[in-house]
């Protein structure tokens, strides 16, 4: 819980890892290469004083990650988001086992979201049946641009892959959280590209679409669709760094996902150890739409509670405190509020 | 007319013309031109991006859009374009070298061509220029949203945005007459009054989009190269026999 100005919040963090990137668990040097990545992400948006050096980012374990989350970074409930990226690290980037531990360890703070694959197609269906009985499965992480064989990515309304989702149904796994690009097969599309997600939502409408990173880069197809349909969220993951490096910026896209998409289908989210939760969450509760920008509506208190964990929690059934709710239910489907959603169906 | 020797600056100026399609920015401007070395066989130019997962069919685009535009300067002798640090970079680069195509490149990987992902990011960047010139005159003049229907390429007042805007139609096609409708869908035609302001609405959320990676990919690559070259330029080397030009620096 987090408290400023005799305003208490309730924070669900919807998104984080433990990963290890160290040299002993690389295969190849695209697992370098992707650290890297990760690593020039967290060093250009983080504060200075938030830094971290480059072993630590590579692993930090669970003690760390408990600390940083839990104890100084005022989370309530936190939800893992594998990334297994088998093809670049031996035992996979997400640290399945040790995120398991954790969450069987503490079931009331935490939730682990497994991942699964359609190309592994039949055998990997049986996985995922096994899989959600042992890891007591509510959510899924997809990473349609991971890299299998001479395969590097898919879209979600493929034939297997919607043989999955029907899966998923049928186990009651509802959050399918979706992380897009930067590869595609064939390479003649767009890997950011979200018209699958748009296809997926329409047809599934017993399943939650969370598309992190709110589609960025391509927020304005993620918009659209989100207005389509009442079943699309948006993770604010890589999105919400922007707050202090360029505020202003923030301003703009978290004054478009409130016109398309509205205060009950954003989800706050660090994508720890990519950034800690604690100044991102300190500067959310001071964050305010700057006065000269008058296309948008200031963000509320009530706005921020629900974006810094209730909208999370409804979708998780994580029980919030009595006093920590609001008087009207968060992250409701089907809420009429974004004022682009209803211009852009009604046109 | 004489030509003379193509010197470091006429290369710059053609690879001015090569724009990063998600970001619509030459890549010039943006930090991805990482040396040009001139030598008696001709010119060689390293390209950088800010991740080595950048996605490689727009790194493949640039790479040969930046190959294509060297070969046309005239008298430029051999053209190398390699991609440094990339995840394909080895595929792009012996693709290019072997001048492939973009279906000899990716093999298996690629179906038809990347015209199609091309003329996506093109309509986007119309619409973005679309949005910039439309709000300023919305900020600037007495115009307002009820006059937009009738909005023609006349009233935009000559400037940037007004050149982007032009650029933008010519690619695409449209118009560019003074009498021609800003207006107008990806194939030209007028879009009409009522959709108007939804339309001008979900450009900004394009051109909101476009500088949202447009700032990721400048400050990624400033944190990425900060340590060995940095974004102050590209390096330019004139290696030939015939020039006692030192290394030096363009910003």
């Amino acid at each position: 819980m987090y408290s400023k100005n005799d305003e208490n919040y309730f924070i669900v963090d919807a998104h984080v890892h433990i990963w290890d990137a160290r040299a002993s668990n690389l295969k190849n040097i695209h697992g370098q290469q992707f650290i890297d990545c990760f690593y020039d992400y967290h060093r250009n948006l983080s504060p200075q004083e938030e830094v971290w050096d480059f072993d630590t980012y590579a692993y930090y374990g669970s003690e760390r990650f408990m600390k940083d989350l839990f104890v100084d970074g005022y989370v309530d409930h936190a939800i893992f988001q594998a990334t297994l990226l088998s093809e670049f690290y031996k035992t996979g980037f997400g640290q399945t086992e040790e995120c398991l531990a954790l969450t069987r360890k503490h079931p009331g703070k935490l939730t682990y979201n497994h991942a699964y694959d359609p190309r592994h197609e039949e055998a990997g269906l049986e996985q995922l049946r096994r899989d959600a009985e042992s890891m007591n499965l509510q959510g899924v992480k997809l990473y349609t641009a991971e890299w299998f064989g001479d395969s590097r990515g898919y879209k979600l309304d493929d034939k297997w892959s919607r043989r999955y989702l029907e899966e998923c149904i049928e186990l009651g796994i509802k959050n399918i959280h979706v992380h897009k690009g930067p590869t595609i097969r064939p390479l003649d599309r767009d890997a950011f590209d979200v018209a699958d997600i748009d296809k997926v939502a329409t047809d599934y409408t017993d399943l939650r679409f969370v598309v992190e990173h709110v589609g960025l880069p391509r927020l304005e197809d993620f918009c659209w669709i989100a207005t389509q349909e009442s079943n699309v969220y948006g993770g604010l993951a890589v999105a919400i760094p922007f707050i202090h490096t360029r505020p202003r910026y923030f301003a703009q896209i978290i004054g478009e996902l409130m016109y398309w998409i509205g205060e009950d289908k954003i989800l706050f989210s660090s994508d720890y150890a990519l950034w800690t939760p604690r100044w991102l969450i300190e500067k959310f509760v001071d964050f305010q739409i700057p006065e000269d920008m008058t296309e948008y509506a200031p963000l509320t208190t009530d706005q921020k509670k629900k974006i810094l964990g209730l909208n999370a929690a409804a979708l998780y059934d994580i029980d919030v405190p009595a006093e920590l709710r609001l008087p009207e239910p968060a992250g409701q489907e089907g809420v009429e509020v974004a004022a682009g959603a209803q211009e852009a169906v009604s046109s | 007319m004489t030509v003379g020797p193509v010197t470091a600056d006429d290369v710059l100026r053609a690879l001015s013309d090569v724009t990063d399609p998600e970001l619509d920015e030459p890549i010039t401007d943006l930090g991805f031109v990482r040396s040009v070395v001139l030598d008696d066989e001709g010119v060689t130019v390293h390209l950088r991006l800010p991740t080595a997962f950048c996605s490689p069919n727009f790194a493949y685009l640039m790479a040969s859009d930046a190959q294509d535009v060297l070969e046309a300067v005239e008298g430029i002798g051999q053209v190398r374009v390699l991609l440094d640090d990339h995840h394909d970079s080895h595929k792009i680069n012996t693709g290019l070298a072997a001048n492939a195509g973009y279906r000899g490149t990716f093999g298996v990987e690629a179906v038809d061509s990347l015209e199609d992902l091309r003329h996506t990011f093109l309509r986007k960047a119309h619409l973005a220029a679309l949005e910039r010139c439309v709000e300023a005159l919305l900020r600037t003049t007495e115009l307002t949203l009820d006059d937009l229907p009738s909005l023609t390429l006349s009233d935009i007042p000559s400037g940037r945005y007004r050149s982007a805007l032009i650029r933008r139609r010519l690619a695409l096609g449209l118009t560019l007459c003074p009498a021609g409708r800003v207006f107008v869908d990806d194939d030209g035609r007028t879009i009409p009054a009522e959709k108007i302001p939804m339309r001008l609405r979900f450009a900004k959320s394009v051109r909101i989009s476009m500088e949202g990676n447009s700032h990721f990919c400048r400050g990624l690559l400033a944190t990425r190269y900060a340590d060995d070259d940095g974004t102050a330029g590209p390096r330019i080397v004139d290696a030939r026999s015939t020039s006692s030009v030192p290394v030096r620096r363009v910003s």
